[in-house]
């Protein structure tokens, strides 16, 4: 790990001001941050630690909206009454990421920003292969290589890479919107635009619309619907793994049918897959896996799997499915 | 007021219930500052990425990575690592009992990030039955696979805090 000054910030003003000044890094938890100062994947000149922001804290309804703060942990998150009441799709996403431990250092602010786990990407310096996110104009060694674990949706030959975030998953389902501050002062970003596919970025270092001296200051979910929710993940093994797959779902039922659902897709591209066409069409669709399946087929039908990741197109299927099912209260 | 940046930061914590004042780089994780500065080995570097859970210890009774954490984000809390966890007389907290009892380990390597997880994850209310344990302990990996005589631990002992 390279050298670095570090300070603490002592308020969003000051750490915004920082960032400004380049060759910055905005400390949290640092359960993804350390880890990309050990590969060489960030080597900022100075640390800014936000952790100490009580302003950056906290979750609470206001009105019809659940406000998160940026510092809030995963653990805090998952297990709070509120967001389980409120958002299940959102605390169950946050209690099924990683382990206990990390889950006490790791802020949803964070969460979101953490980048693929791509192996070619998580090389240490001095990267033995191509990749266009390490190394510009280097080429892609998981396109032509191992990628089972990639992008079935918004791929380009220069980066076929995942964005592994759970939260963000629930967060896309639930229409939440981010809030950001930088020397603009603040603005919000729908979830749903939030991450960009290396398609939409047009460059596979450019993942998210946050600007590189913008920090995030919370989440807002709103919450005006009662509606069933559920998180469904898919992986190797039951605990403590990285999604194959994941879908986020909410459902409001009028009898055994669907009044209204959203439904959002994890770990299939760079960013959360929202499927509206299956939501306008869900509209009314009893609430069994025979109708379902065809409908979120179709919605998906517009999926380009790698010659490997085939079998994610099936699983992904079946996982929306399983949450839209789940989330309606039907087994 | 523009923020002052330092290489070597002065951090006060306590470690087990001891005062400790000490200047760092602020690139100094916790567990290596625990093992080549303080001299405490018991947190252990396995995958030194967060992965294994054996650097496991108690930061202000939560539980956290060792080599996830910088010790200047310790500044003014309190650290709990394995030696801390006996009782100055040497009587072995209910936990350590319960994995001595259950054999709770075999290399012992993975045992001290277990012992302070299992802590935490008794007083955070999760030892309640075997799935809820597997899935809360799922942090530390133990590769001689004791995860049956771990989970038995976990729970004896859970029963042994809550007088059950």
């Amino acid at each position: 790990m390279k050298d670095f000054a570090y300070a603490r910030a002592d308020s969003t003003a000051t750490a915004v001001e920082a960032a400004a000044a380049g060759q910055v890094s905005l400390l949290a938890g640092g359960t993804e941050l350390l880890n990309w100062f050990r590969l060489g994947i960030a080597a900022p000149d100075r640390v800014v630690d936000i952790g100490g922001l009580d302003e950056l804290r906290g979750i609470e309804q206001q009105a019809s909206e659940l406000r998160i703060g940026a510092l809030a942990t995963l653990n805090e998150i998952g297990e709070h009454p509120l967001v389980v009441e409120r958002a299940g799709a959102l605390a169950s996403a946050c209690l099924q990421a990683a382990s206990a431990q990390v889950r006490n250092r790791a802020t949803l602010g964070g969460n979101v920003l953490q980048r693929t786990r791509c192996a070619y990407f998580r090389a240490e310096e001095p990267v033995p292969w191509p990749c266009n996110k390490r190394a510009p104009g280097s080429g892609c060694a998981a396109f032509a290589g191992r990628h089972e674990r990639h992008a079935i949706f918004g791929w380009t030959e220069d980066c076929v890479a995942v964005q592994p975030s759970d939260p963000a998953v629930a967060l896309a389902a639930l229409d939440a919107h981010v809030d950001v501050i930088g020397p603009a002062g603040p603005r919000a970003i729908p979830m749903r635009e939030f991450h960009l596919t290396p398609r939409e970025a047009d460059d596979p270092v450019r993942e998210t619309r946050l600007g590189p001296d913008e920090l995030i200051v919370g989440y807002r979910i709103p919450i005006t619907v009662r509606d069933g929710q559920a998180y469904i993940k898919i992986r190797e093994r039951a605990s403590y793994e990285y999604a194959i797959v994941s879908a986020a779902a909410t459902v409001v039922r009028a009898g055994d049918e669907i009044a209204s659902a959203r439904v959002a897709l994890g770990s299939v591209a760079q960013r959360p897959w929202r499927l509206p066409a299956a939501e306008a069409e869900l509209v009314g669709a009893p609430l069994t896996r025979d109708a379902l399946q065809p409908i979120v087929e179709r919605a998906m039908s517009d999926a380009v799997p790698l010659p490997h990741n085939g079998f994610k197109v099936i699983m992904a299927r079946n996982a929306a499915v399983r949450a839209l099912l789940a989330a309606g209260g039907a087994r | 007021m523009p923020l002052s940046f330092a290489h070597q930061c002065e951090v006060g914590l306590r470690i087990n219930g001891h005062e400790v004042r000490t200047v760092v780089s602020p690139r100094m994780t916790v567990l290596d500052w625990l093992r080549e500065e303080v001299g405490l080995t018991g947190a252990k570097k396995g995958c030194n990425e967060g992965a294994c859970g054996t650097c496991t210890v108690l930061v202000d009774g939560r539980r956290m990575n060792g080599c996830l954490t910088l010790v200047v984000q310790c500044d003014g809390l309190e650290i709990t690592t394995v030696e801390g966890l006996a009782a100055d007389d040497g009587t072995l907290s209910p936990v350590q009992q319960a994995f001595q009892d259950h054999d709770g380990f075999q290399c012992g390597y993975c045992t001290p990030g277990q012992l302070l997880s299992a802590t935490a994850c008794i007083a955070e209310g999760h030892a309640t039955d075997e799935d809820s344990v597997r899935e809360w302990m799922s942090g530390n990996i133990c590769r001689c696979s004791a995860y049956p005589q771990i989970t038995a631990a976990v729970l004896a002992a859970a029963d042994a805090v809550e007088g059950r």
